[in-house]
């Protein structure tokens, strides 16, 4: 070989070889390699919606975002720091300054951590033009929520940073993320939340990113969030929570024609801007532990309570409809129903042997009556089993013994009893239904939640059905269309039926029946007051407890536009607490001024039920 | 003979030459500058930055060249032997006084400066073996005379060695390309290629495979051999190299287990693609062949590449620096580079070629051997043609010792070319 061309050749045949590689590896494969260098280098950020706001009823603005300020600190990228006139800026001494920064320092010397959280906006303005100065510090917004109105904390619930529990769950969230974690904060979280933005930026080997946007082709604007507006008015709510002050229990309120809910008050409840109050978080998170007046529990949705006497008028309904009796049935009553040897259930309707029909049994309460009703609906059955199961799917009908399906994250289905219940209560003895006589006046084994009662009235102020109660009116001013809330729900008894039960709903105010001392001049108002027995267990000693003064109604009588079960724990008979406050929520709604003010005067300086907790307490104890 | 005292003429210098080192000089020290100016743009004469270091150092190196133009062309053929064991003697004071840097022993410390003897090693090594070929008594026939060339070449090389610098050792082999411009016979060129061949075709494939490419290989040639002219006797040698190719393919695993460090075995198989370690050891090579992908052809624009913004490639300013043209200025660049880097390569081969004396031909085949290893080796291992070996990119690393050796090679050659030029 020629020895001069030789070493020439060998250079230029490598060189093309190099040159070949490359172009395979920059031409041929660019797309290739651009994936992966984007992979490596750019970091995706999260732009955070900002989160739908939430109105009443009647578009008055309830909830808003508020923006958060906070100082974040890169300890590395500290440079050059004037130490003294940076803690003057913050108003921190100095100790409290090595702290911070220690503390960031065992978090990460490369990635941000929070220096000091929650400035004001006075304070910002004075920070934020001098931050430039102070390398490896910077401000941060985040948005927390903001509360018009400290109400229906129960109704709105509340916002968290996401648990590790939702993140493993959910791959929508990241860390930082918050979420809904009650209330329509919770239902609605998929409304409320938008979508989130994204924007890309240029990482470096340790994973921290500039300002400075590389990519904007693949952004992703952040979408806002829907503004929901409730079926809740923010009047009647904050009327009901004024006159549960002090006081344990509920009030639901409905529309009948929509099953919206008007009003979900319980008592005791919280202020929910306690829940955004960084300072104050303590106080939030003892509502969680009072065990005693348990402020976070949802008494309307989630407490069950026996309903008492407004059952009865299920009782008589369902009587009717299986035609044992007939809106001319009367009994005589002497002071009780005698229902075997020993058994003997009192009633107190002072009727003395004079004949009760069915719409003065309504209104005088009178137990007798509905025993009577009880026992023709459940005993021509060949099985007590039957006559059980017969009576329990139509008490069901009304809602009851199952989830409403309320758009609430919180609930209780209550409880109807039903054959097999008893067939296994009483598992080795022949049982008659008459043992579960009780049931007839809603006292027994029937448990039933406020918001249930509550759709009860409104399936009577219908004559027949009801609609899902909700809480949620309009997604973005459009009215919801989700057809579990716009389906009527046949309750399984005949329209005329209802005539003798409403009439004597009405004579509980009208004539002299138990709530004539809550009368509105002007208003006809039908209800039904009752008392559900309760006890406590302590020592091993069953101890009765004052009862709970229960109260439905509905108004007005003849184009009912509200529906509500009001529940005052231990406050005794039902025209002492709960009548008086149906009436004047009633009146409130409808009216919008209140012109017993005397009633209203003693509903809201009530002292005797503070007295009557304590006492409770310390049984307890 | 070379001119005697003859006075430095700026006419007589290859400006072509001159022109191509500076264009790469230039371009290894903005590719350093786009390293440095990674997450903030920095100040392009910032002498505290390291780019304000190597610019320091490029100045320094062209101080080295007018030292060089203006000295008498005759000490390098005269004192070649000098400048060798002076360079021997720096590098066995490095078991003495060097330090030792990801372990390898190949510095010199002192004063905040570091100087590392290989690399002037190189050109000295060059010089005195390009004395003893140019020699009157020197005889391209004669063993003995090749072995005496051939210890000149091994003392650094086996120091080299000693010293950790498996790199450098590796340039100093390609000096054989000179050896053979003066006659070394052809086969200790093929010899080393088709053993090498031989190693990675087995570890690829494997003993049986290779040695049935190497028996067809064979019986070919044994086909075509001339009937009429010593048939049996190159038929015999035919298959004696045959058979020693299949030995050698069959122990090649054994050299691969017990010869090669591991992390050098990771390289390999990294290399022939039986190690995917994307995130290890294959980390460096995977990052370098990601910022030559993302380049495309006309690369991301000066300062605005991700991947050398973000550091994602260890040691992007010494052996990885290529990787900046790779994704800056894309193919384009590259291919620039590239071809400077050819014209550089192939004009002193034609300038060497032009020499009436073959001290300087040979000096001149030498310096192209070193700068051209240095350049195929960097590149070939930054995307992947070859398994990954620690050598700078020659006038582009980052780093004093490597600038000013290459420097001192070409202008030696350059000097002596002028000075020839005088002669006529």
């Amino acid at each position: 070989m020629n020895k001069k061309l030789f070493f020439p050749l060998v250079i230029a045949l490598l060189t093309l070889l190099l040159i070949l590689r490359l172009f395979y590896l920059q031409i041929i494969q660019h797309s290739h390699y651009k994936k992966l260098a984007s992979k490596n280098s750019r970091v995706k950020e999260y732009i955070a919606p900002d989160r739908g706001y939430i109105f009443d009823r009647n578009d008055t603005l309830l909830v808003t975002n508020q923006p958060v300020y906070d100082i974040m600190v890169v300890p590395k990228k500290i440079k050059n720091l004037d130490t003294l006139t940076f803690c003057q800026l913050l108003k921190i001494d100095k100790q409290t300054f090595i702290k911070k920064i220690k503390k960031a320092k065992v978090y990460s010397r490369r990635l941000a951590s929070v220096f000091q959280s929650h400035l004001t906006i006075d304070e910002l303005a004075q920070i934020q033009e001098l931050m430039f100065q102070y390398k490896g510090f910077y401000i941060q917004r985040r948005s927390l929520r903001k509360y018009k109105y400290e109400t229906a904390a129960n109704v709105l619930g509340y916002i968290r940073e996401v648990t590790p529990g939702v993140l493993a769950k959910n791959s929508y969230y990241r860390s930082g993320d918050l979420i809904g974690v009650s209330g329509v904060e919770k239902s609605y979280e998929n409304i409320l939340r938008g979508v989130r933005g994204e924007r890309y930026a240029v990482k470096n080997n340790y994973g921290q990113s500039s300002e400075e946007t590389v990519d904007t082709i693949n952004n992703i604007n952040a979408v806002a969030g829907k503004d929901i507006s409730l079926t809740i008015d923010l009047t009647l709510q904050r009327y009901g929570e004024l006159l549960m002050k002090g006081k344990r229990g509920a009030i639901v309120a409905i529309e009948p024609k929509t099953g919206e809910l008007l009003a979900l008050v319980t008592a005791p409840s919280y202020a929910p801007s306690l829940s955004v109050n960084k300072i104050n978080r303590k106080a939030f998170n003892a509502l969680f532990r009072d065990t005693i007046q348990q402020p976070m529990l949802d008494r309307g949705l989630q407490a069950m309570y026996p309903p008492g006497s407004p059952f009865k008028a299920v009782t008589g309904l369902i009587a009717l409809q299986n035609k044992v009796i007939t809106p001319s049935t009367f009994v005589h009553c002497y002071h009780g129903f005698h229902y075997g040897k020993h058994a003997f259930m009192a009633c107190h309707c002072g009727t003395n042997g004079s004949p009760v029909y069915l719409d003065k049994a309504v209104y005088r309460s009178c137990n007798t009556y509905f025993s009577n009703a009880y026992r023709k609906v459940t005993e021509h059955f060949e099985t007590s089993k039957e006559g059980l199961d017969s009576w329990s799917e139509q008490v069901k009908k009304f809602g009851f013994g199952k989830f409403l399906g309320v758009d609430l994250p919180v609930g209780s289905k209550g409880f109807i009893p039903d054959g097999s219940f008893y067939n296994h209560y009483y598992s080795k003895y022949k049982w008659y239904p008459m043992a579960t006589l009780s049931n007839a006046i809603g006292q027994g084994e029937v448990l039933t939640t406020p918001i249930q009662l509550a759709n009860m009235t409104a399936a009577i102020a219908n004559k027949g059905y009801y609609y899902t109660p909700h809480v949620v009116k309009k997604i973005e001013g459009k009215a919801i269309a989700n057809i579990k809330f716009t389906t009527k729900h046949l309750v399984g008894i005949d329209g005329e039926y209802f005539k003798p039960i409403i009439s004597g709903m009405y004579d509980v105010y009208a004539k002299k029946g138990t709530g004539r001392f809550a009368r509105i001049p002007g208003i006809k108002i039908c209800g039904k007051t009752g008392t559900s027995e309760n006890y406590i267990r302590t020592d091993g000693k069953r101890i009765k407890l004052p009862d709970h003064s229960i109260f439905i109604a509905f108004a007005p009588k003849d184009n009912p536009k509200i529906a509500l079960a009001v529940f005052v724990e231990n406050a005794g008979f039902g025209s002492t607490y709960a009548a008086p406050i149906a009436s004047l929520m009633v009146e409130k709604y409808l009216r919008g001024t209140i012109s017993r003010t005397d009633l209203e005067w003693r509903m809201l300086n009530d002292k005797q039920l503070a007295k009557m907790y304590k006492s409770i307490i310390a049984l307890k104890e | 003979m070379i001119g005697r005292g003859a006075k430095f003429k700026y006419t007589n210098l290859d400006w072509i030459s001159v022109l191509l080192f500076l264009a790469l000089v230039f371009l290894g020290w903005l590719s350093l500058y786009a390293v440095t100016s990674a997450n903030t743009v920095q100040d392009y004469f910032d002498l505290d930055t390291l780019h304000g270091k190597q610019l320091i150092r490029i100045l320094l190196g062209f101080v080295l060249v007018l030292i060089i133009l203006f000295s008498d062309a005759v000490i390098y053929k005269k004192y070649a032997i000098v400048f060798y064991a002076i360079s021997l003697l720096l590098l066995l004071g490095l078991f003495v006084l060097g330090n030792k840097i990801n372990g390898e022993i190949s510095w010199y410390r002192f004063l905040g400066f570091s100087m590392q003897p290989s690399e002037f090693a190189k050109f000295a090594t060059a010089l005195a073996f390009s004395n003893i070929l140019s020699g009157k008594q020197f005889d391209a026939e004669s063993i003995e005379d090749w072995v005496k060339v051939f210890i000149i070449l091994f003392i650094p090389v086996f120091l080299i060695l000693l010293l950790g610098d498996e790199g450098s050792a590796l340039v100093f082999l390609f000096m054989i390309f000179a050896f053979y411009r003066a006659g070394l016979p052809w086969f200790f060129i093929l010899g080393p290629i088709v053993l090498l061949l031989l190693f990675m075709t087995t570890l690829y494939l494997s003993p049986l495979k290779t040695s049935l490419i190497v028996f067809l290989i064979a019986l070919y040639s044994i086909y075509k051999v001339d009937k009429r002219r010593k048939y049996l006797e190159r038929t015999t040698l035919i298959v004696v190299l045959a058979v020693a190719a299949i030995g050698f393919s069959f122990s090649s695993h054994y050299i691969f287990n017990n010869a090669l460090k591991h992390h050098q075995q990771d390289r390999i198989n990294i290399l022939l693609g039986k190690l995917d370690d994307n995130r290890g050891a294959g980390y460096n090579l995977h990052q370098s062949e990601i910022a030559f992908g993302v380049g495309g052809f006309s690369g991301s624009g000066f300062l605005k590449g991700t991947q050398t913004a973000g550091s994602f490639i260890p040691e992007q300013k010494t052996d990885y620096i290529f990787t900046v043209v790779g994704e800056e200025f894309g193919f384009g660049g590259t291919f620039t580079v590239i071809m400077l880097f050819l014209l550089l390569f192939m004009r002193i081969l034609y300038l060497a070629e032009r020499q009436k004396n073959d001290f300087t031909r040979y000096y001149g085949y030498a310096v192209v051997a070193v700068i051209f290893s240095h350049f195929f080796i960097n590149i070939a291992m930054i995307i992947g043609l070859a398994p990954t070996i620690g050598i700078p990119l020659p006038f582009f690393s980052y780093g004093g010792s490597a600038l000013w050796g290459f420097t001192i090679l070409i202008f030696i050659f350059l000097k002596l070319d002028a000075n020839s030029v005088n002669e006529w």
